[in-house]
């Protein structure tokens, strides 16, 4: 499966949960919360099980409610690739 | 009669259409003025292996341009289109909720299908690839509260909401229920009522088949007429109206004539099948008129439930004959052009009603072509009928014994 950006999260953000007007989910989102993007927690909830499912991975929903910001889901991804490459 | 019922009931100051007639008021009502029929086969789905394949359908809605990108996915064809008809309805009103106060708006919308489609296809994904594919919106986009919470939401409004499940008789409950929160609350000054319903999934149609009452004839053009000596049951359909009720203060305050007040509401409940009770049409309509402090003489049209059922069709033309005598009141079924809409259906009748009142005309009853003998109504039948409009009844009978009336007037007197 190899690597998770911040532009697969926003790929999944867009395709799956949609982007509210004027927020630019290309600009820079990295430490911006969730929150202040227009996400809600069911929305969260929404792309980490996309993630789940598109990059085979296996995020708790408890884990999901505490990863604030973009990074913070690229960071938790790519390390559970990166187990899993090992 | 009763001056000051109609100089304090609330009006309706705007309308949003989505219907298989068109998108759009007047899209919409071109088409009821035309007969032009919104009844297909239905080509959401193949509908060749059940027995009903004709259903209103609505055409030409864009989801994306008219529902946000991030609630498209939250939301089932049914809220989506809402969504679109209170956009619509706020525009016609000429209201911008942000520059009210919250708590001064409510929603109450009618829901009877809900998010069959939506939970269709989840229940698809749970069944063949498992619980990590249902979509988290599950758990909103279904539940019959969906669209007045989406409503709610999007334009801000925390006064008193509601959704009401009464099948086809909801519509005109919303409208009902709504005047009475206006008039007991004067901090409330409007209300968005109404619905829409999208029943035309596989799912949500055998659901509806099994209640025997739907037309299994293989032909678009005939397969639903109420009142018509061809009548086989009835056909479904998809879309309906959002209405703002608005409070007579704020109307005036803001210089809004509207449409029309709703000036008299009544609901009942039919006995159970076999009592020797009667339906409770005929009280309803009663009860609808001296709510309005109106006499049947002062009704000037009414907008039928046609059930297309002929007992049922048969009940409905003796209830208008004993309160308004044989023949006594022009009598029409627009809906035959739209299929029943259930939680759409009554909304978009009164919507084609306040039209009716606007501009005086009374709408032909759709591709019925006569009534059949015995049905001593006067059934207003190949063409619109012209004539100054006052005060218009709707009916509306939902499956399950739920009954409604509601009495419209003219906004300008």
């Amino acid at each position: 499966m190899g690597k998770f950006e911040l532009t697969d999260l926003a790929e999944v953000m867009r395709s799956s949960v949609g982007v509210e007007e004027g927020v630019d989910l290309d600009g820079p989102i990295g430490e911006v919360e969730f929150t202040a993007l227009g996400y809600d927690s069911l929305a969260m909830a929404e792309v980490i099980s996309q993630i789940n499912r598109r990059f085979g991975v296996q995020i708790p929903e408890e884990e999901a409610f505490d990863l604030l910001t973009p990074n913070a889901v690229v960071e938790a991804v790519s390390s559970r690739l990166v187990e899993a490459v090992r | 009669m009763n001056a000051s019922a109609v100089g304090t009931d609330p009006v309706v100051t705007g309308i949003g259409v989505v219907a298989p007639t068109g998108i759009g008021v007047e899209a919409h009502w071109e088409a009821v003025l035309a007969g032009k029929s919104g009844i297909t086969r239905i080509d959401r789905f193949d509908p060749a292996c059940y027995p009903v394949r004709y259903a209103g359908q609505v055409t030409g809605f864009d989801v994306a341009a008219n529902v946000p990108s991030r609630l498209v996915p939250q939301t089932d064809f049914w809220t989506q289109t809402s969504v679109a008809a209170a956009r619509d309805a706020l525009a016609d009103a000429k209201i911008e909720p942000s520059a009210l106060p919250e708590y001064s708006m409510g929603v109450m919308t009618a829901a009877s299908s809900s998010g069959a489609e939506f939970g269709q296809h989840e229940m698809e994904r749970l069944f063949t690839q498992g619980p990590a594919w249902v979509s988290t919106y599950q758990a909103v986009a279904w539940f019959f509260a969906a669209t007045t919470g989406q409503l709610a939401i999007r334009h801000g409004m925390r006064g008193p909401a509601g959704v009401l499940c009464a099948e086809q008789a909801g519509g005109l409950d919303t409208l009902g229920h709504a005047r009475r929160l206006i008039a007991q609350n004067a901090d409330t000054r409007l209300l968005l009522t109404g619905g829409t319903d999208a029943p035309l999934c596989p799912y949500a149609l055998l659901a509806q088949i099994t209640n025997g009452k739907m037309s299994a004839v293989d032909d678009a053009a005939t397969a639903y007429s109420p009142f018509s000596p061809e009548a086989s049951g009835y056909l479904s359909g998809e879309g309906g109206a959002i209405l703002i009720l608005e409070s007579r203060a704020s109307a005036e305050e803001r210089g809004i004539t509207g449409y029309g007040s709703v000036s008299g509401y009544a609901a009942g409940m039919d006995p159970p099948p076999g009592s020797e009770r009667p339906p409770a049409l005929r009280r309803t309509i009663e009860n609808a008129l001296a709510d309005a402090g109106l006499r049947p003489s002062d009704v000037d049209v009414v907008f039928a439930d046609g059930a297309g059922v002929p007992h049922l069709d048969l009940a409905e033309a003796q209830a208008i004959e004993a309160v308004f005598g044989p023949a006594g009141v022009p009598v029409t079924v627009p809906k035959t052009l739209t299929g029943r809409l259930y939680a759409g259906g009554a909304s978009l009748d009164v919507a084609t009603a306040l039209l009716a009142l606007r501009d005086g005309v009374i709408p032909a009853s759709g591709t019925v072509r006569e009534a059949a003998a015995g049905y001593r109504i006067d059934l207003v039948c190949g063409g619109p009928r012209t004539q100054p409009l006052r005060t218009a009844l709707v009916l509306a009978r939902g499956h399950g014994g739920f009954t409604a009336a509601l009495v419209v007037r003219r906004g300008e007197y």
